[in-house]
């Protein structure tokens, strides 16, 4: 059965299963979405209008057998940042769209009224439901409503209160195979749903299951594939520490950005950390090691208790704990958690919301290290829409407008996350060249900066920090269009049998004959077709750099500033 | 010459966070990673003074000298 382009219309209601024209058929994930924002969304058009479009696609390989293969990709135009957005999440979802013949699904125009929707998608098509018991209530709550009326086999994609209210941060959540959370985090894809009033996605793949043209060669592929992801080191740490592995060193090496990106090492880094989170977890009978979706080998992810013992939040990423713990200056990891399990419950980015936190302590709305009020606020205003809450939860720049603060930590008005540009210069040109706004994924140079993986850069060196953010940005462009998971990267990048094995698996899946340059060509090709949609919106080169403050302000203990010119910069985009 | 080692991660099973010890004046990075029974090819990020260094690096007093396995993240 060949796959199809499911479409929605949420102006007139109406729903097609369509052929994947020829165009789209190459594509997968990041590069489908990519494809299909540029090709029917008006560059120009408001974010939170008709014209915007909310495309969800599986990579190339999810759905199959292959190894860490679940990643679901989802895109439209931001209205965080306003270029196009591409965000990324585990969870089931892929691999149940790949397997009901789900090539893409797109959801366009706009409903008139007051009215809300779920969408319900199985192999036969589309059905478009109202919906008012879930309206207004958080994500664990839809969770659980959709798994008591179908089963809790059901995959989900649902947003919470911040998503209906439309606010630029919130995110799209994704039901993990015990029923917890992960996110399509950043850019504010759910204010786009919120927008389009659907408030969750169901989705039944029944008895389907993804074509492999040729199965032997296939699982010959993975076989190599799967060993590569296990013997690396890196997985060993990050199976026991989760990504919070990461705060120790990033903060030894002087680059963890804390107290509103004032200086760049914590001294509550140790209560914070990852060797301190396992002891935690161990001590409180959770589980140090936990995937995010089924065929993962890596097992980054984990359940962490509560003092009593019972569940607070899972998939507690290194990220959301710098933000909330160095950036806001706040030790207490329980608190920390239970700002995390908030914030997956009302369906907000945890980086861009902390972070806009950080620069609200900056400008005197709180003070920093008050995790009690920062819950207040996430309880009593965010979730609760008040003007306050609306503020921070449009994100940093939002809170940094509002207050009149200059050190606000941005690029295309998306937060910086957790590695200063100052101390770490690889990633600054990441950041400020990324068609997606501040985002450290899209071309990963702490991996050869900081962590050794794939050569070595010296993070305060500009040496080398253009091509090395370059090369990342095309491998991740591909990589982001199978449907990996992007910590493959570190195997990729150090054992030669590993990206020759994705790529005989493609060509396994679908009979063709890829090879390594044809996979760098796909990533030029993504990345051109993003940056030429951010072009037609408006953005120039000017919009390619870091807030001021970077270059006038040293970052202890480094005393580092950020010293590319924009010329150096531009440089980026000479491929 | 007292230096301060810095241990992380598996590294801190069955010996310290961060400990103040005496080494013999010109010995390397290498050497301490030795005396502390890790082998070499378990090491995966070495810093001295937050700059990273490599095993043939020379140790001077005060320094502070942290050592990682391999570890990754995002």
């Amino acid at each position: 059965m060949a796959d199809k382009v499911f479409r929605v219309n949420m102006t007139d209601l109406s729903t097609s299963l369509e052929e994947v024209p020829a165009d789209w058929m190459g594509h997968g994930g990041r590069g489908l979405t990519s494809t299909i924002v540029a090709a029917e969304v008006p560059a120009a058009c408001h974010p939170l209008g008709p014209r915007n479009k909310l495309v969800f696609a599986p990579g190339l390989l999810s759905g199959t057998s292959a190894a860490n293969s679940g990643r679901l990709s989802c895109g439209a135009k931001s209205p965080l940042t306003g270029t196009i957005k591409e965000a990324n999440a585990g969870g089931t979802a892929a691999q149940k769209l790949a397997k009901m013949g789900c090539k893409a699904l797109i959801i366009e125009g706009q409903p008139s009224g007051d009215a809300w929707y779920s969408l319900s998608l199985s192999p036969e098509g589309i059905r478009i439901i109202p919906e008012q018991e879930l309206i207004g209530k958080g994500n664990f709550a839809v969770v659980d409503s959709v798994e008591r009326r179908s089963s809790e086999k059901i995959g989900l994609l649902s947003i919470g209160q911040t998503g209906e209210m439309q606010m630029a941060a919130a995110n799209i959540s994704v039901k993990d195979p015990d029923g917890h959370l992960r996110s399509l985090g950043r850019g504010g894809l759910g204010a786009v749903m919120g927008s389009k009033k659907i408030k969750f996605i169901s989705l039944d793949a029944g008895a389907g299951k993804v074509e492999i043209a040729d199965a032997t060669a296939f699982r010959a592929a993975n076989k190599t594939f799967a060993k590569a992801l296990i013997d690396h080191p890196v997985n060993q740490a990050l199976k026991t520490y989760g990504t919070n592995v990461l705060i120790n060193i990033i903060n030894e090496a002087g680059g963890l950005p804390s107290k509103n990106f004032s200086a760049g090492q914590f001294e509550g880094h140790e209560q914070i950390s990852g060797e301190t989170m396992h002891d935690l977890i161990v001590e409180r009978g959770g589980r140090p090691s936990h995937v995010c979706h089924q065929g993962c080998v890596i097992q980054c992810s984990q359940i962490y208790n509560d003092l009593k013992g019972n569940f607070k939040t899972s998939g507690f990423e290194y990220e959301s704990i710098w933000a909330m713990g160095a950036d806001c200056t706040v030790t207490d990891l329980d608190q920390i958690a239970e700002m995390d399990h908030i914030m997956d419950d009302i369906g907000i980015d945890t980086i861009e919301t902390a972070v806009a936190f950080g620069v609200a302590m900056e400008g005197g709305v709180l003070d920093f290290g008050d995790s009690t009020e920062m819950i207040r606020i996430m309880n009593d205003e965010i979730r609760e829409g008040t003007a306050l809450g609306r503020v921070i939860g449009n994100g940093a720049g939002s809170v940094g407008r509002t207050y009149g603060v200059t050190r606000v930590p941005v690029v295309k008005n998306q937060a910086i996350p957790a590695y200063d540009p100052r101390a770490i210069k690889g990633i600054g040109i990441t950041y400020a060249t990324s068609t997606q706004g501040a985002d450290h994924t899209m071309g990963y140079t702490i991996a050869t900066e900081i962590l050794g993986v794939g050569g070595s850069a010296d993070p305060l060196s500009k040496e080398g920090q253009v091509e090395l953010s370059r090369n990342l940005q095309i491998a991740t462009a591909a990589i982001d269009s199978t449907g990996m998971c992007l910590f493959i990267a570190f195997a990729a990048l150090d054992d030669g049998a590993c990206l020759p094995a994705l790529v005989d698996m493609l060509n396994a899946r679908f009979a063709i004959n890829l090879n390594a340059t044809d996979v760098t060509n796909l990533g030029i090709e993504i990345l051109k077709t993003e940056h030429a949609f951010n072009l037609a919106a408006g953005f120039t080169n000017l919009d390619d750099r870091l807030p001021e403050f970077f270059e006038l302000e040293p970052l202890p203990p480094h005393n580092a500033v950020w010293d590319f010119t924009g010329q150096e910069i531009d440089t980026f985009w000479d491929f | 010459m007292r230096i301060q080692v810095k241990l992380f991660a598996f590294f801190r099973q069955g010996r310290f966070i961060t400990e103040d010890q005496e080494h013999p004046r010109d010995s390397t990075a290498g050497e301490v990673i030795d005396g502390l029974g890790i082998p070499r090819d378990e090491v995966g990020v070495l810093m001295l003074n937050s700059r990273h260094c490599t095993v043939d690096t020379l140790l001077h007093e005060g320094d502070i000298y942290a050592i990682f396995p391999v570890i990754g993240g995002g």
